[in-house]
């Protein structure tokens, strides 16, 4: 790629790139303990779980669906993998068995979209209810709480004082960008959210590769539960709440289109860095959490509207 | 005692409603209409007559609001008039039919009728019973025998029809424009709609028809006006014209010499069909094609050209016929089976079906080749990179970069990636439905000569086209279309244009 070619590509992201540094630099300057290095590894840390949930997140938007069920998956995922581990089941299949459960809703999703002919909005609406109730009605209503400290290792240890979940997070998303520009998979992706009859008429097997794009969301809301699990020491059955709209609001501020066929999983990452950031930010800061709430919507809304000025200029 | 007049109000026959002058339509790349001129009387049926593309859609879409104008005056009652928008044409007076209706089907005929003109009650809710009512009114004014409660979707498509018609004159329109309105129709159900026609023009209302269907013309219409090329040729009364003067009116006489056909050395058989039929679609279609070939399929709109190539390739369904690729019975079942038995089809149209406007041109040349060019699932760039470079190349592809989006392209160069597309995974049997459509007279030369390659390298194309020149000009073989049958198979050499758009109107070969 020539440099015009790699300001094509991710010049979209390179204005996000801006937008996270230039809050960077603000948080700094109002509060000098932001920019130290535990409290930045601390953002990171929690950020992994919004930022793990919004890789699926994009390949769904990118095919130009949405999932509304990721939250509720992240709640059932959990409390599965919660009473396999308390059965004693050795930590590995426990793990298997977690992201199995989040790969399965995710699956079904796919399914009743392609084949079902369900639009993506009713579907993870239905999943992310039926997700929510089967959670609860496992578990009895009740967190499933204390692991042995090698599962709690996940959420807890360190690697050269990195902690294991930015770890986790970062090689998703070298995985993700590998998956999203250099295989089959992401090929089609972005040809189905681009025009889906041009890829029909073009030999995809669409029905097939969108499927799978679910399935890949439900599996990562499947990691994150087993993240969450490990860092609460406990599942539990309302986790979750309103995580999808954080991975959307990652995604969409990443520069991924809900029209689909356009977005880079590094904007993704840099999105949802933003919300991390933003909320640790008005933290330090004091800022009370009603404010908070108000705040992060108006950045969703103000990125995106930047977002459309900018396109319409390109045109 | 004053003096009886029994004589009923007689219209005057010249009394002009409607002139057109100097009419000129130009989209980026294609002026679709030039110095066109147009004139409309009360109480007349004025058929517009044209090939596909002559511009008679276009000039009655700037009638009704839909498109503007570029250069040329409009004269509507004696007054200049720019229509501004489809809303300001309702306002003139001016209704259109289309040929797709525009009706809500959940909603009943009534509601639809006023649809937008709904008359409010007092209480700020709409008054249901007078619409109903007024809606019925007007129906039965028409001798429509429908009831104006009934919901859209019960009704059959002459009801529709007759609702839109309906609808027209609660706008009180004066000039009523049908496009193709006898399509979708039955016998028994044309001669209704005549009759409702025959009716409308007792209460003065001027009709704008437009079909390709001659015979009808000559039962309905009182003057015709013939377009050619975006350019008009002569209006006359059709009481003194005759078919085949008609018939030359419409088609280009000269043929153009930009047709750079060079015969190539056919080989043996590569596609051959036989008895395929479609229920409602197409009958009996059997033929066949060899290496180096080029089959020009000419058809109007509608004569089952479009669905063919889309049950060659694996879209339409198949209800009985055989299709042999080599010599080897195939079942087509999907695109993928198409594109691996090296088929390819180059849509009709590009934006929607061809291309995928946000990705880039190396992602759009690269799409049906991903599987040759991946290894486990992984996709090997270097070799797409290679391959797209290539085709950039050879067709000349004006591009700033394999890596920009195709919609930045102009329609030529568009074109040349849909056909670099099929080229990349190797297809030797293209279909290519209206290869030129909206592209600029350099870029058509380019793919003729782009097509002379192909068959010299033995590939065989069925080309699919309502440019008569082009079919004339770029085919070994010429087969003809209509409603949904062979209706005859021509030598390049040995036809002509009339030959052929009789044939497609219907008549015997």
């Amino acid at each position: 790629m020539t440099p015009k070619d790699f300001l094509l590509h991710y010049g979209r992201q390179f204005g996000t790139l801006i937008g996270l540094l230039g809050l960077v630099i603000t948080l700094w300057i109002l509060t000098p303990y932001f920019l130290t290095i535990s409290n930045l590894l601390n953002v990171a840390q929690q950020t992994s779980i919004n930022a793990i949930i919004a890789v699926g997140m994009t390949f769904v938007i990118i095919t130009a669906g949405i999932d509304l069920s990721v939250g509720s998956i992240v709640a059932f995922s959990g409390v599965v993998l919660a009473s396999a581990l308390q059965a004693a089941i050795p930590l590995p299949i426990a793990i298997l068995i977690g992201l199995a459960v989040g790969a399965f809703c995710g699956l079904v999703n796919g399914v009743l979209i392609t084949y079902g002919r369900l639009p993506p909005f009713i579907s993870t609406l239905g999943m992310m209810s039926v997700a929510r109730g089967a959670a609860l009605l496992y578990t009895g209503g009740r967190p499933i709480s204390g692991f042995s400290s090698g599962f709690r290792y996940l959420a807890t240890g360190e690697i050269l004082h990195i902690p294991v979940p930015v770890i986790i997070m970062v090689l998703v998303y070298i995985i993700a960008h590998v998956v999203l520009t250099r295989t089959k998979l992401g090929r089609y992706a972005y040809a189905i959210g681009g025009n889906e009859e041009a890829a029909v008429l073009s030999g995809v097997n669409v029905k097939f590769y969108k499927a799978m794009v679910y399935g890949l969301s439900g599996m990562l809301s499947g990691l994150a539960a087993i993240i969450l699990t490990a860092r609460l020491n406990s599942a539990q059955p309302i986790a979750g709440m309103m995580y999808e709209l954080d991975a959307i609001a990652a995604t969409v501020i990443g520069g991924t289109s809900l029209m689909g066929g356009e977005g880079r999983i590094i904007g993704t990452l840099i999105g949802a860095l933003i919300m991390g950031v933003l909320r640790n930010g008005l933290n330090l800061l004091g800022v009370s959490s009603f404010v908070q709430q108000t705040v992060i919507g108006s950045v969703i809304i103000i990125a995106v509207l930047m977002d459309m000025a900018l396109k319409k200029q390109r045109k | 005692m004053h003096a009886l007049h029994y004589a009923k109000p007689v219209f005057v026959k010249n009394d002009t409603v409607l002139e057109m002058h100097h009419i000129r339509k130009a989209f980026p790349g294609v002026v679709a209409l030039d110095d066109v001129r147009f004139e409309l009387r009360r109480g007349e049926v004025h058929i517009l007559l044209g090939e596909n593309g002559a511009g008679k859609s276009t000039l009655v879409k700037i009638l009704s609001g839909a498109y503007q104008k570029t250069a040329g005056q409009i004269i509507l009652d004696g007054q200049e008039t720019d229509i501004r928008n489809p809303r300001h044409a309702q306002e003139l007076g001016i209704a259109i039919i289309y040929q797709e209706f525009n009706l809500v089907p959940q909603l009943s005929a009534g509601e639809n009728i006023f649809l937008g003109q709904e008359q409010i009650h007092a209480s700020g809710l709409i008054n249901q019973r007078e619409i109903i009512a007024s809606a019925q009114d007007i129906l039965d004014d028409l001798g429509a025998e429908i009831e104006a409660r009934k919901p859209v979707s019960e009704l059959g498509v002459a009801q529709q029809q007759m609702v839109e018609v309906a609808k027209a004159l609660s706008l009180d329109a004066r000039i009523l424009i049908m496009d193709e309105p006898t399509s979708a129709l039955t016998e028994q159900e044309i001669t209704e709609l005549f009759n409702t026609i025959r009716k409308l023009k007792q209460k003065g209302v001027s009709i704008i028809y437009i079909s390709h269907r001659l015979e009808e013309l000559f039962e309905i219409g009182d003057r015709v006006t013939i377009l050619r090329d975006g350019k008009y040729i002569d209006t006359r009364n059709i009481a003194d014209v005759t078919k085949s003067e008609l018939i030359n009116m419409m088609v280009n006489r000269e043929l153009k010499s930009h047709f750079p056909k060079l015969g190539a050395a056919t080989g043996e058989e590569v596609l051959r069909v036989s008895g395929l039929n479609r229920k409602g679609v197409l009958y009996d279609i059997s033929f066949s094609i060899h290496q180096g070939e080029v089959l020009g399929i000419a058809g109007l709109l509608g004569s089952g050209r479009t669905e063919l190539a889309s049950s060659l390739f694996g879209v339409g369904k198949i209800d009985s016929g055989e299709i042999y690729i080599r010599g080897k019975r195939q079942r087509i079942k999907s695109p993928r089976r198409a594109i691996n038995l090296g088929i390819g089809l180059l849509t009709e149209d590009r934006k929607s079906q061809g291309l995928i406007m946000i990705l880039s041109t190396k992602d759009n040349i690269c799409l049906p080749s991903v599987e040759r060019f991946s290894r486990l699932g992984f996709v090997d760039t270097k070799e797409e990179t290679q391959a797209a470079t290539q085709y950039v190349r050879d067709l000349r592809i004006k591009t700033p970069s394999l890596h920009q989006q195709v919609m930045f392209l102009s329609g030529g160069n568009q074109q040349k990636v849909v056909i670099s597309k099929w080229l990349c995974c190797q297809a030797d049997i293209l279909i290519f439905d209206e290869p030129t459509r909206g592209i600029d007279v350099g870029s058509k030369v380019e793919i003729y000569q782009l097509m002379n390659r192909l068959t010299a390298q033995g590939v065989a194309i069925i080309m699919i086209s309502s440019e008569l020149p082009e079919i004339l000009g770029m085919s070994d073989r010429i087969m003809v279309m209509s409603q949904g049958r062979i209706a005859g198979e021509f030598s390049a050499g040995e036809t002509t244009q009339e030959q052929i758009l009789h044939c497609a109107l219907g008549g015997a070969a």
